[in-house]
């Protein structure tokens, strides 16, 4: 047996899918408050599991390189596209912070029963269309400036794989202190509670106060 | 009757469990974890149910007509079935299930629904431009590495808070 598997079936599809919905949600990410809260420094959620999930998953996959369990070139690496890659992470930035989602999240927040997140997924779609629509004029923009096939950091820098992933360690942990006193000096990050408990259920609220003042006459 | 709700997972605890989600998929199928992808299929059949003779010319839609009749004949589309299914389920086990618009409390649910649809435009265009999205190009290009990953993340970060800025009313 040789990994990775090339296993591009359904059962495959649907085990990485549910894993990655479970924790996404668990995360808070379903939440457009949470995820929106991280671009106005007060709730750090974003980066902290963004970057170590990145770390973790890069020492996995150039540990099994390292041990020969793997080749390099066995996994995709995408390629650079100088102008394309930023300006599509720059829209998809914008997108984010109007919008509250991203494409992942706004699925989560759907399961979670967040309508906004399928309003979002309507506008993906129209946006995607609006792509295909003027694909042709943009067509230069989208291939201009193209990077070597794959390029990867330790390539980029001239660096050996562990000098790149100690300087992002470097950087999460800088991060992880960093926001964490962001995160005090603002009330703490956003809790589920915050996000799904009384200031957005009124309803619920008044029921239990009813209840309250119930037990105490009664 | 609200269920108990349950606290988010400390983030390090959740990035631990995404970090080996998306080294498994790796070893799996040799490729990270995605979403846009399946919207990008999603928005080709759709343009071929309604109007199929300008899709199957389109230059960009065009190739995924001719690749798959249907979105649910690739991976990534059972893959975002899987991401509804373990939201929910995570969603109801955490007693965090709530039918709603959510969004800032003192903006209306039309002003919020405005917003995610403009927002889902933005992120529609830009993922294509991009090549893939946060999961696919911020999450699974920057685990191998990829510079694309990186570059992809930092337009993402400084625009996001920039345009953050600028709407910071809207989320408070």
């Amino acid at each position: 047996m040789s990994i990775p598997l090339y296993d591009s079936g359904i059962a495959s599809g649907l085990l990485s899918g549910i894993l990655f919905g479970y924790v996404l949600e668990n995360a808070g990410f379903a939440s457009p408050r949470k995820l929106t809260a991280q671009f106005r420094f007060t709730d750090w959620s974003v980066f902290k599991v963004m970057f170590t999930a990145v770390i973790v998953a890069s020492i996995g996959l150039y540990t099994a390189i390292g041990f020969g369990l793997m080749s390099a070139d066995g996994i995709y690496i995408p390629t650079t596209f100088f102008w394309a890659t930023l300006t599509g992470g720059a829209l998809v930035g914008a997108g984010m912070a109007v919008g509250g989602y991203c494409p992942g999240t706004s699925t989560v927040g759907l399961a979670s029963g967040r309508l906004d997140g399928l309003f979002f997924m309507v506008g993906m779609v129209l946006g995607t269309g609006l792509f295909a629509a003027v694909f042709e004029p943009i067509e230069g923009f989208y291939l201009a400036a193209q990077g070597p096939q794959g390029q990867t950091l330790p390539m980029l820098f001239g660096l050996p794989a562990w000098a790149v992933l100690l300087a992002l360690i470097v950087l999460a942990a800088t991060g992880f202190v960093v926001g964490s006193r962001f995160e005090r000096a603002r009330g703490g990050p956003l809790t589920a509670e915050q996000l799904n408990g009384r200031d957005m259920d009124r309803r619920g609220e008044l029921v239990e106060e009813v209840e309250i003042v119930r037990v105490q006459t009664g | 009757m609200n269920p108990t709700i349950r606290p988010f997972w400390q983030p390090l605890t959740a990035g631990i469990a995404l970090g080996l989600v998306l080294l498994l998929t790796f070893l799996l199928t040799g490729h990270g974890l995605g979403a846009s992808g399946f919207f990008t299929r999603l928005t080709a059949w759709l343009g071929g149910e309604i109007a199929r003779p300008a899709t199957e010319l389109n230059a960009y839609l065009g190739p995924y007509l001719k690749a798959a009749t249907h979105p649910l004949a690739s991976w990534i589309s059972w893959e975002i079935v899987g991401v509804l299914i373990g939201g929910l389920i995570a969603a109801v086990t955490g007693g965090r299930f709530r039918l709603r618009v959510d969004g800032a409390p003192n903006l209306g649910s039309s002003g919020r629904i405005a917003l995610a649809i403009g927002g889902g435009v933005l992120t529609g265009f830009g993922a294509r431009l991009a090549r893939g999205c946060t999961s696919g190009l911020g999450l699974s290009g920057s685990a191998p590495l990829a510079a694309a990953g990186f570059m992809f993340l930092i337009g993402f970060v400084v625009v996001g808070i920039a345009v953050g800025y600028l709407v910071r009313r809207a989320w408070t």
